[in-house]
């Protein structure tokens, strides 16, 4: 608590000088359209609002297809957004080395981000040339299996406590008439399983030579072909899902129709929201049990370049309200994601965000795939999974080498 | 053309001066934007633009990687069978339904707008509509199963070899509506007297629909064909909604492989590639058969 | 002056109608006859296929979602509720903007309208031009045109962006009704050129005889006789441009967004659960405006009214 109350301090002081200004409005586009999203994104007007200016939400549902072509299209066609979210990592590299993205270097220095973000690798992420181009807003990670307590029961069999018992009790599930793991129909969903596998049972360093070095010759050898073997277990466990988008997918393991799912923490908001709880209700294993590495992706603001000057002080007033304590506690206690900033109390936070912070502070932390490759690689990857998925006649070692093929030709 | 009356005007550019200062909106937008968009395009597509279009170009490496796609093929698999399928069964019951409904029925508006309300509504929501009724946990086959016939299956959309047909029901239940109504359009527009001619001279009336008012419906088909063809090489939206091109790869469509590509992998060179595939694909088809329809040659 | 040109057509045409001897008349009137058993039953389970997937989302959206969750899909509502409907209207959130699809409804029109009338105005025109005064060269723009109703549209979202940047109107009202104007050009161009060239030519070369020119002949004797094709067009262009979400979101800025902009939030945004309920509300609401349209206008397309008005 006294931690939390300083923070609102010093949070106040950094704000103060520039909340005297006038009020200015500020257009913010994102696509956190979603119940517990929404009112995540809400947190963060609250506090700019309090600072005297004025959130104007653009709100566009749908993250890649729909939301990335309108704000690259405004940002280019000169009629830019204040500020806008984007994955950092490497989607917004082009639109900074065009100049169309501001310089917030300055307002890093003044209030030390590079002390206060932690893992320091998120700010990394940031940079270009030195200079920072984004501020990064919570952490999430993919490596999570979520695993239904009351299916397993319904099963007769103990809930796993790691991957191979998982597979293991994969035909007692079965013959329960339950699915043993959820995989919903959508590309992303059946990549990101597989990269999960990968660090799980492949390790942070086979991970790294794979998709940071890309090493074509560990990408097709013998110790992939065992990640390999592992999703093609997924492949079979998963046959009966019948569902489209994620949350249709955890809705089954909160129902107890599935025994468990790969998902990311956002996963965890919708347990929440159906009112379950975490050991009780339903189980969670980090690194599928395996290997308690959680990897850092997430979320950063990006703030186009104005010609409006008032408009760009608010900006900055806007950058140092997202990365402010109270701001960060209150955003990712509702987004179900970890603070950026490891000087802040998650006192609310649940166990399974427990155990994330836990790991999180031991420093098992990777960067996520999403930060290595990009994002046409990784769409290249989507295409094979997807398909690996959905068509049990493509054996493994087929798979293999187109993997190996992709990773060869990564950039 | 029958328009040319020709009235010894002077000078040449000044002949038909009306008709051509009608036309400038429409040589603007030929010219500018779409054969510019497109020389735009085609240039682009021998580049490695990412995010942002940029002329560092590649030569035909987009072009190699587009035809190993696995995906791309698949694609252009499935647009060939929805393509065929859509063309035919709603040119069928499109022109089967108008006639009907030029039988002076009783009702006339409620039936149209019952075949034409689906049109008034987004591909999104269809596919979402029929994803859903072909759902085989709560749809169609879970009440027939529930009907007593318990080994039913129906599950078009989870069905790697047949999830193409799950997604042209859809399609035909939107589109045909139109059709029908250009058609009728084009069935009013024919002089009631070839009716009645061709009654006095005791032509039946499938012959006389085959023979005699089809071919005088030529323009409206002209027109109903480019709509349904081109909405068919842009079919989107509705596999989107309805499949996500799943399972797997099984439902992908070219227009999507050119979206995906250009702004989700942010690789507008490869989504260029794409799309002036299709374009010179369709221009292959288009140009010749345009020019002998709309160009030198006269019609009666 | 159209009179002169109707009194002129007239005879041309009273010869042609000799052809039948027997006027058409009207048929026996038997309700029962093999031929309406036919006719009605045939279009009657026409209408069934079409009319399901309406059932269902009609009976869906007045559902509560425990009733969504257990039931099949096509039992009526136990207990029926028009909570889902409230609230796609005025309480489903986009982002932090909670009031539903009301939002965007007057912007919608504001896009709609002018978008609509101007695309048809222009289109209608080319058709005109081309099918009767058809000028050296015309054929090459309008092969170019034709073809470019196969571009998908997500192609040419950035060079229209250049271009509007250059005008100086990315971001307005002005730039989004061009951009609309622009892709119905094709089709609507077609559909006018065709449908003007199948009209009788004797019409077109009286009223020339006559000395009238380009547009008197357009707006007295072709506007006149053209009322289906303006319904089809209209039908197109309303359905088009209403449900139009790309363009409204690209090339505008959010005071303008239209209304699908809030149906794509609310039927694309994954929820805890997703509310069917709402999605299909939502759906219905905004097919809501194309739907009346085409129920009113079907009216103007009554039998022969081409035909009636080439008799005059």
């Amino acid at each position: 608590m006294k931690i939390r109350s300083l923070a609102a301090m010093l949070a106040a002081t950094v704000i103060l000088p520039f909340a005297a200004a006038h009020a200015t409005d500020l257009e913010v586009t994102h696509w956190w359209t979603s119940g517990g999203e929404a009112a995540a994104v809400a947190e963060f007007a609250k506090a700019f609002d309090a600072t005297g200016n004025k959130w104007v939400d653009g709100a566009i549902a749908g993250a890649g297809g729909t939301a990335r072509p309108i704000m690259v299209s405004r940002i280019t066609g000169g009629d830019p957004m204040a500020a806008t979210q984007f994955n950092h990592g490497r989607q917004a590299e082009e639109l900074v080395e065009a100049g169309l993205m501001r310089d917030l270097t300055d307002v890093a220095t003044r209030e030390n981000w590079k002390d206060i973000i932690k893992p320091a690798g998120l700010l990394d992420s940031c940079t270009i040339d030195g200079k920072i181009y984004c501020v990064p807003v919570n952490i999430h990670s993919w490596q999570w299996l979520w695993l239904s307590n009351g299916a397993f029961e319904a099963a007769g069999v103990a809930v796993p406590k790691n991957w191979d018992e998982f597979v293991a009790a994969g035909p007692a599930l079965e013959k329960a008439g339950i699915v043993p793991l959820a995989v919903g129909g959508q590309a992303w969903q059946a990549a990101g399983a597989f990269d999960v596998l990968m660090l799980a049972l492949g390790g942070k360093d086979r991970f790294y030579k794979v998709y940071k070095d890309k090493d074509a010759e560990v990408a097709a050898g013998a110790d992939v072909a065992k990640v390999f073997k592992a999703a093609d277990d997924a492949r079979r466990l998963s046959k009966g899902t019948n569902v489209q988008d994620w949350n249709q997918a955890t809705n089954m393991v909160i129902t107890g129709k599935a025994g468990g799912q790969i998902m990311g923490d956002w996963a965890q908001g919708e347990f929440a929201l159906a009112g379950k709880v975490a050991g009780k209700d339903y189980s969670c294993l980090p690194g599928l049990g395996v290997n308690e590495v959680i990897a850092t992706g997430g979320d950063a603001f990006y703030f186009p370049v104005l010609e409006d000057e008032e408009k760009s002080k608010a900006q900055e007033v806007l950058a140092s309200t997202l990365i402010s304590p109270t701001a960060q506690v209150a955003f990712n206690l509702k987004k179900g994601s970890l603070p950026v900033r490891g000087d802040v109390d998650l006192a609310a936070a649940n166990d399974c965000m427990k155990k994330g912070l836990d790991i999180l502070a031991k420093g098992n932390v990777v960067e996520w795939v999403d930060q290595l490759l990009s994002a046409d690689s990784q769409k290249q990857k989507e295409d094979l999974f997807s398909e690996f998925f959905a068509n049990a006649s493509m054996t493994p070692e087929d798979a293999q080498k187109r993997f190996a093929d992709i990773i060869a030709s990564a950039d | 053309m029958k328009g040319q009356v020709h009235t010894g005007r002077p000078s040449k550019l000044l002949r038909n001066l009306s008709s051509k200062i009608a036309s400038i909106p429409m040589v603007l937008t030929a010219v500018v934007i779409f054969l510019g968009g497109t020389v735009w395009t085609v240039v682009y597509s021998f580049t490695n633009s990412k995010l942002l279009p940029r002329a560092n170009f590649v030569g035909l490496d987009q072009y190699e990687r587009l035809w190993d796609a696995p995906r791309w093929i698949m694609s252009i698999q499935n647009l060939a069978i929805y393509g065929v399928l859509t063309l035919i069964f709603s040119l069928v019951m499109g022109f089967l339904l108008a006639a009907l409904m030029d039988q002076k029925i009783r009702f006339e508006n409620t039936f149209r707008t019952i075949f034409l309300y689906p049109f008034a509504l987004s591909f999104i929501v269809t596919g979402l509509v029929w994803q859903w009724i072909l759902n085989p946990e709560f749809g169609v086959q879970s009440v027939v199963r529930s009907l007593g016939w318990e080994t039913f299956a129906f599950d078009p959309l989870y069905n790697s070899d047949i999830v193409i047909y799950g997604v042209l029901i859809a399609g035909l239940w939107q589109g045909t509506g139109l059709v029908m109504c250009l058609l009728l359009a084009g069935l009013r527009g024919i002089d009631e007297d070839i009716w009645k001619a061709s009654r006095v001279d005791g032509i039946p009336m499938w012959k006389t629909y085959l023979f005699i008012i089809i071919p005088m419906m030529r323009p409206v088909f002209i027109t109903t064909l480019v709509i349904i063809a081109s909405g068919i090489v842009k079919v989107y939206d509705l596999v989107v909604a309805q499949t996500s091109g799943g399972p797997g790869i099984s439902s992908e469509v070219p227009a999507k492989y050119v979206y995906d590509y250009m702004f989700q992998a942010q690789n507008l060179g490869q989504g260029f590639a794409a799309s002036t595939m299709m374009l010179v694909t369709v221009a292959i088809i288009i140009v010749p058969w345009a020019y002998l329809e709309f160009g030198g040659r006269k019609r009666v | 002056m159209s009179d002169r040109v109707v009194l002129k057509v007239g005879p041309a045409l009273a010869a042609a109608t000799k052809a039948g001897i027997e006027p058409y008349g009207a048929k026996p009137r038997r309700v029962l006859s093999g031929r309406n058993i036919m006719l009605y039953g045939t279009l009657t389970l026409a209408a069934l296929y079409y009319l399901l997937p309406l059932y269902v989302m009609v009976v869906t959206s007045m559902k509560g979602m425990p009733e969504i969750r257990l039931g099949n899909i096509f039992s009526p509502p136990l207990e029926v509720t028009f909570e889902p409907w409230a609230k796609a209207w005025a309480s489903a959130c986009t982002g932090l903007n909670c009031d539903g699809l009301s939002r965007g409804f007057w912007n919608s029109v504001r896009i709609t309208i002018p978008s609509t009338l101007i695309s048809i105005l222009v289109a209608s025109v080319n058709g005109y031009a081309l099918a009767n005064w058809k000028f050296k060269g015309a054929d090459v723009f309008f092969t170019i045109l034709i073809v470019g109703a196969f571009i998908p549209y997500q192609v040419m979202i950035y060079p229209i962006v250049i271009v509007l940047r250059e005008m100086g109107i990315y971001g307005t009202l002005t730039g989004l009704v061009i951009v609309h104007t622009i892709f119905g050009m094709p089709i609507l161009t077609l559909l006018f050129r065709n449908y003007f060239s199948s009209l009788p030519e004797e019409l077109f070369k009286a009223a020339r005889i006559d000395g009238a020119g380009f547009w008197q002949i357009y707006f007295r004797i072709m506007l006149p006789m053209s009322l289906p094709i303006f319904v089809v067009a209209m039908i197109l262009q309303i359905t088009g441009i209403w449900n139009d979400f790309l363009f409204g979101v690209v090339f505008t800025r959010p005071e303008y967004y239209p209304m699908t902009v809030q149906l794509n939030n609310i039927v694309n945004s994954v929820q805890g659960v997703k509310e069917y309920n709402v999605n299909m509300a939502a759906t219905l609401l905004t097919g809501a405006v194309p739907l009346i349209v085409y129920f009113v206008s079907g009216r103007l397309f009554v039998r022969g009214i081409a035909a009636g008005a080439v008799k005059g």
